[in-house]
């Protein structure tokens, strides 16, 4: 079973991947979807570089409510900076931050999490893995960005991934 | 009575749609007026997010509701979008960072003893 | 379809040209490659919205399987071009 399905998380999101793009239920696409979620996988397992281990589907839920939430706020609060202030007032800067997390999976949802909020975009993570460097737009208080950030989304992340 | 549900159906599509554009627009909008490279990153985002999100929403809600069966397909979009960009972004700040860096400009190196790498 | 609608859509239309025009004149204005290459990105992006409007308007599925071809092709192009910048000219 191990060796037949490497990655189950993979397989079922690439079925509903081919279910959705074929727009069809019937068994032909069906039989093609699993064919394909079966072989691909275990094709490409060589690339992946940790094996995907998630828990915690309850904390799963409720990062993403998060997330949803916090980039429709941040949507509204760069929008407004946009409009409203001038470039030069803007407080933006660079913002070293610590982290624990040391799952690369667990590393690579949190680049793409706060990279898809608008107003913090990942520039750089230290070889280590330990520092990130992170820009932001408006920076109100780097105290509390940080906090807010090890808050939020890493300590989430550290309970799914680790 | 199906009138009435049709009439809400194409206000929720026209208040995405509207949302949404306008979301592309200032995200356009920021590209143009923001002074320096870091804080342009940020302006396209907002087309990214919250614009790609409201029209496939609208698509999907409208297409579901006119064929009477569910619609999904263009939020597949919506995901490759959210998949995708911020891939493109970060390999940009990466790059910016380090050209920043050959130009003599100041931008903090995350943990003082990283071999210098390309 | 309903007035609202089509007007809704028409105004959409408007922006995104408007955003794409913005979006050209940061990648003319440049000053350094990164800001073209991310100019070129928002571009691609408002052509995908301009290409989902356009099948909301006409009701037609292939507009939405456009959509989709044209976000996977302005990721492989902006990220081969971020790649460019990282590694081809100054250290290779």
């Amino acid at each position: 079973m191990r060796r037949l399905i490497p990655s189950p998380v993979l397989s079922v999101a690439l079925l509903l991947l081919w279910i959705l793009l074929m727009q069809s239920v019937s068994a032909g696409t069906l039989v093609l979807g699993a064919a394909l979620a079966l072989f691909w996988p275990a094709v490409t397992a060589r690339l992946r570089p940790a094996p995907v281990r998630m828990r915690k589907p309850f904390v799963m839920a409720r990062l993403f409510c998060r997330v949803v939430l916090e980039m429709l706020r941040s949507n509204a609060q760069v929008a407004w900076a946009i409009l409203t202030q001038r470039s030069s007032d803007i407080r933006s800067g660079f913002v070293l931050i610590p982290l624990e997390l040391r799952d690369p999976n667990g590393l690579a949802v949190l680049a793409m999490i706060v990279t898809l909020t608008p107003g913090t975009a990942w520039a750089q993570l230290s070889a280590d893995h330990r520092v990130l460097l992170l820009h932001v737009l408006a920076i109100q208080s780097e105290a509390e960005l940080i906090a807010l950030i090890k808050q939020r989304y890493e300590r989430p992340l550290k309970e799914i991934f680790e | 009575m199906s009138g009435w549900v049709h009439l809400w159906v194409d206000a929720l599509t026209a208040g995405l749609v509207v949302v949404g554009a306008l979301a592309a627009l200032l995200g356009s909008f920021g590209l143009l007026r923001l002074k320096s490279f870091f804080q342009r990153v940020h302006a396209p985002t907002l087309g990214a997010t919250l614009g790609t999100w409201s029209f496939t929403l609208a698509a999907a809600v409208q297409i579901s509701f006119e064929r009477g069966q569910l619609y999904l397909h263009t939020l597949l979009i919506a995901v490759f979008i959210a998949l995708t960009v911020p891939i493109t972004t970060i390999f940009l700040m990466r790059a910016a960072v380090f050209r920043g860096r050959m130009r003599g400009e100041e931008v903090p190196v995350p943990g003082a003893d990283e071999l210098p790498r390309g | 379809m309903s007035p609202l609608l089509s007007w809704a859509l028409a105004f959409a239309l408007g922006c995104l040209a408007l955003g794409m025009m913005l979006a050209l004149a940061r990648m003319i204005l440049g000053p350094r490659a990164e800001d073209r290459v991310l100019a070129f990105d928002c571009l691609y992006l408002n052509v995908m919205l301009v290409i989902l409007a356009l099948g909301l308007n006409y009701r037609s599925s292939s507009y939405f399987e456009a959509a989709l071809l044209i976000a996977l092709f302005g990721f492989v192009g902006s990220t081969a071009m971020s790649k460019f910048l990282l590694r081809g000219e100054i250290i290779e």
